[in-house]
Order: structure tokens, then sequence, then C-alpha cells
């Protein structure tokens, strides 16, 4: 194996698939190191389902190359590889302890305990009994049992309650410690948060790149205060202006405040305007919406 | 202005009690979040306050069926039917016809960015889309309560975005709107926060409220503490303590909504774990 490959378990590059006319990945590429959690974000249709197909060896690229751990993806590559599917992969009628079995074979391996205590002591439960929670529990302690050095997930802790995320993102961080790579797709702030970086993605190609910090950067929106808040929501959405309303403030996420003033100015209300750094779901609506990030 | 909600509400699946003393308060032009894990009974609450579900003990205050928009998880949509006559199917369910229905659908497909997918199957569309779809249902009739089960869950933050909205639009027309979430940044918009766990209510209040009470402090830290629940924030350990100082090399941090939920998650954690009803 070469340098690369050891350092990078996962290299995509100028990576693109059509389906018919429809381009799902336009000239992708991405690296994940060892010991890395890469997020992969971007509204539904920009292509990560697709290109974690790929990435899994179930799609082939029309042009490009994948490369993981130095080679196409195969039979090989996949059982080193631990994959936590949205739908979670098991079977709902066998128990915890059957699936965590049935995995472990496939792989060649003895099953053996699951390391998570909540999954060893519901071992007898069926999948379908089980809580969504202990369902997802069940469904990494599968993706691990092999020691996998690259982990696929996508959108691993979708519906868990934060206390459960938090245990989840243990896991996943624990992973990455012991030196799997991992590719993480999420829609939330609360996971991107926990990935050492960011890749966003829209119509089938990245358009940023880095920490979550990186990529707020620069990003800002409109916050209208307003005693007439409820009166200011009302005449900002008729006009088409997307905005959010929280306790105190709206807050504007893809129009300018010249636009925004003038509204309000229109409609006779009496509001104040503070330009205040976007979060990092608001940048990502800019950068998707391609809306012009207001000067910070 | 009647005010809907659920007051000490009991509700028991054979032998699980799957909510116990339940308080739930939904006002008119007012959005409220119904926060809480896979099993806290966020969806039963909901079912019982829509009344698919019967309390075994407790009183439940709902306005007339037709007044009622619900959308219950994520199975709204026919897959077989059209964005088109999915809407249909339940305009003709509330009685819902003539130009009045037309321009409201005309405008729920505005605001869902729906109307150039008019005609596709609900098996074609993303969960985005589907989902938008299931809440465009749900407020075709006006409704007077707006009951969303999870309506954000799977959904991108361009759609979750409109989601947003189309519910802030809901509660400024006069709608009271409850809806489900496992995610702070949808609750942290919402005008009141009911924190579920287990069956229980643990908190009630504004997000700054729930914030705002969070008792002792909530630490940061490089590594994670032994012997206590810590939550990665970042690049930080987030943990609790009522009031010592820990032990470990930490700095006191300012708690948002998520940290003031887990602390509140933690404590009744360890309440069950020691046995201490509540």
């Amino acid at each position: 194996m070469t340098d690369d490959a050891l350092a990078f378990p996962l290299d995509v590059a100028n990576v693109a698939k059509r389906f018919g006319s429809f381009v799902a990945v336009d000239d992708v590429s991405l690296r994940v190191s060892r010991g890395e959690v890469v997020g992969l974000l971007g509204a539904n249709g920009a292509g990560k389902t697709t290109l974690m197909r790929i990435v899994l060896g179930l799609l082939r690229p029309d042009s490009g190359a994948v490369r993981v751990f130095g080679d196409a993806p195969g039979r090989a590559t996949r059982s080193r590889l631990g994959y936590v599917p949205q739908g979670l992969g098991l079977y709902g009628d066998l128990t915890i302890d059957e699936n965590l079995a049935f995995v472990a074979r496939a792989f060649g391996r003895k099953p053996a305990k699951s390391s998570d205590e909540g999954v060893r002591l519901a071992g007898r439960e069926t999948v379908e009994a089980a809580s969504l929670g202990l369902r997802r529990r069940t469904a990494f302690a599968a993706a691990l049992s092999h020691d996998p050095d690259l982990l696929v997930l996508d959108e691993p802790t979708s519906g868990v309650d934060p206390l459960a995320r938090a245990q989840l993102w243990e896991t996943i961080r624990g992973a990455a410690s012991a030196g799997a790579a991992v590719l993480v797709s999420t829609h939330y702030m609360e996971e991107a948060q926990n990935c050492d970086r960011l890749i966003l993605m829209r119509t089938g190609r990245v358009v940023a790149s880095g920490t979550v910090s990186d990529i707020v950067s620069g990003h800002a929106i409109v916050a209208v205060s307003s005693e007439r808040l409820d009166d200011v929501f009302s005449i900002l959405d008729a006009d088409g202006i997307d905005c959010l309303k929280s306790q105190h403030e709206l807050r504007v996420v893809t129009a300018a405040q010249p636009l925004v003033a003038q509204v309000l100015a229109r409609a006779g209300v009496t509001a104040t305007f503070t330009t205040k750094p976007a979060t990092f779901e608001e940048a990502f609506v800019q950068i998707v919406t391609e809306t012009v990030a207001v000067a910070s | 202005m009647t005010t809907w909600g659920l007051t000490k509400v009991r509700v028991r699946f054979r032998a699980r009690v799957a909510l116990d003393d339940v308080d739930v308060s939904v006002d008119p032009r007012t959005v409220t979040a119904l926060v809480g894990g896979d099993g806290a009974g966020k969806s039963t609450a909901l079912r019982a306050l829509v009344g698919v579900v019967v309390p075994e003990r407790g009183e439940v205050s709902r306005p007339a069926r037709e007044l009622i928009g619900f959308l219950a998880g994520q199975n709204a949509v026919y897959n077989d039917l059209t964005v088109d006559e999915n809407l249909d199917f339940v305009a003709h369910a509330y009685g819902l016809r003539g130009t009045g229905y037309e321009r409201r659908r005309a405008d729920l497909l505005d605001r869902t960015a729906l109307a150039t997918a008019r005609q596709r199957l609900g098996g074609q569309l993303s969960g985005g889309m589907r989902q938008k779809l299931g809440v465009a249902q749900a407020l075709l009739p006006k409704p007077e309560l707006v009951v969303l089960d999870e309506p954000t869950t799977g959904v991108d933050p361009v759609s979750r975005l409109e989601l947003t909205r189309l519910i802030s639009h809901a509660a400024s027309e006069g709608a009271a709107v409850v809806f489900s979430t496992t995610y702070m940044s949808d609750a942290e918009r919402a005008d009141l926060v009911v924190v579920l766990d287990d069956g229980h209510v643990l908190l009630t209040g504004s997000p700054d409220d729930i914030v705002r009470g969070v008792p002792g402090t909530v630490w940061a830290s490089d590594a994670p503490p032994s012997g206590v629940t810590a939550w990665r924030r970042q690049d930080a350990w987030h943990f609790y303590t009522g009031g010592s100082a820990p032990s470990v090399s930490a700095t006191a941090v300012p708690p948002d909504l998520e940290d003031a939920v887990l602390v509140a998650a933690v404590q009744h954690q360890r309440f069950r774990d020691v046995g201490v009803s509540i």
C-alpha cells in the first residue's frame, strides 16, 4: 500500500456520475485521512447519497477515480468498511444479538459481545420492538463489529434525543481516535460541529469546505427588531422575504438590509436593523441558494 | 382566545405508562415545541391532543375535528398520488372546494416551493419535499390547531427554513401551532418549549427561560471528565455541576438551549438510576 493510501483511507478524485441527462455528481474530489471525521452536507438532491454509493462500490463513477485503502471499491475494500445507512439496515424480526451475529459472520468473524452496554443488555429484544435510539446504537455496533478502517454514516443520529446523540457521537469520535477515517452525511448543525472538516455540496458540486468557522466566516444576516414583531414578520413574509422568527427578533437570511428596510418603510412600520454573524445553518442556506452574504 | 392542550394527562399502553401527569398548553398565535428523544412521549402527547389516543386520566382541550391540522410523522404522503392529488384528497376530507380551495392550494404550493412539482408522484419526492407536502396538507383547512409530529426530521436546511417560515406564518394567521423535534436549533425558534423525557415534562418555558433556569454551572473542558456525563460541543466537552467546582481543569460557559436540555436529561437520568420518582 502506498503512503498516500495509508494516510488517506478514502481518496475521491474528480468523480462524476450522470443518470441520463441529470448530473448527480460533478467533478468532486475529497480525501479523508486516518482519524479524521469529515461531514458531507447539502440540500436534498445535492449528490451526497450518490457520492456515498460510489464510495461503497454500489455505483461506478462515469469518470474520475475512487480509491478506498488504495484500491477501487469492491469486495476486498468492503471488508474494511463500516456502513450505517439512513434506514439502519437491520432485520426487524431478528433480535439485536441475532442481527449482530449475522453481520459478524458475514464479515467472517465470530460473534462477540458489543462494547455498548445498552445493546448488550437488550440483546434478546427484537429490533422492531426496540426504540429508535437503541436501533441506531445496534446499527453502530454492527458497523463497528469488524473494526473497520473507514466508516460511512448516512445521517447517523436522525431522530434521537440530544443525550443519545451525544453518546453516539462519542462512539464516532472513539472510532476516529482509534484510527478510522469517517465520512458522515448530515443536515444538522448539532452534528456538523462534531466534524473535523465539512464539505458542502450543491447540484453535484463541492461549493464550500473547511471547519464550521471557515464556512460561517464572512456570512451575516439582518436581524430586525421591532415592538411589532408579528406585523414585521407578516409584512416580510407576504413580500416573499425569507425570515426566521425567534423570541426577540426576525433574522432575514437571504435578502439585504436596504430591501428589508424599503419593504417595512412602505408598510409604515418602524424597526431597527443589525447585521449579525450568520449561524452555520443560515450560512448554509446562503451558500446553497447562491444568495450573496450580507457584508459583515 | 381559547387555549388548547393537555392537563395532567396520563396515557398507558398496557403496562407501560407513556405519559404521566403531562401538561402542555398550546395558545393561538403561538408556536410551541415539544422536545425529547425517541420514547420520551412526544408523539403520544400530540396524538392525545388530536384525539387518536385516549388518555386514562386528565383533560384534553381541542377544537372540533375539522379545525385541527395534523402531520402524523414521516408517512403523511401517498406515494402513488401526485402532489396535487395528495392535496385534493385531504381537501375532500375537509370538505374544501372551489376557488377558495384553489387559492389556498396555490399559496401553499408557492410557500413550499412545490409549485413546479405538482404532477410528481409522492414516491418520487425527496425527503424534504415530502415533509413540506405533509405540512401543507395539515395547513390546508386553515386550522385553529396545527399539530406537527417531527416536521423537520431528515429535512435539509433550505427546506427547513421554508418549513419554519410556514409554521410562523400559520401562527401569525392566528393558529395555535405545536410541533415535536429532537433538534434544539428548531426548538429555539419557538415561543414556548416543553421538554419531555420518559413520559414526564422536565421543563416548560420560553427558550430564554429554560436557559436561565439551568441550576448550577455548565463547564467546558478539553478532555471529558471522569465520573460525570459530558457531551461534546465542537472542540470541547461540556458537563454540569450543581455547585461544586469540577475535578478537571475547565471553564464555566454560558449554557445554550442544547446544554440546558442536556442538563435536565442528565439530572432526570440520575434520578431514575437511583430510583427516585419525580
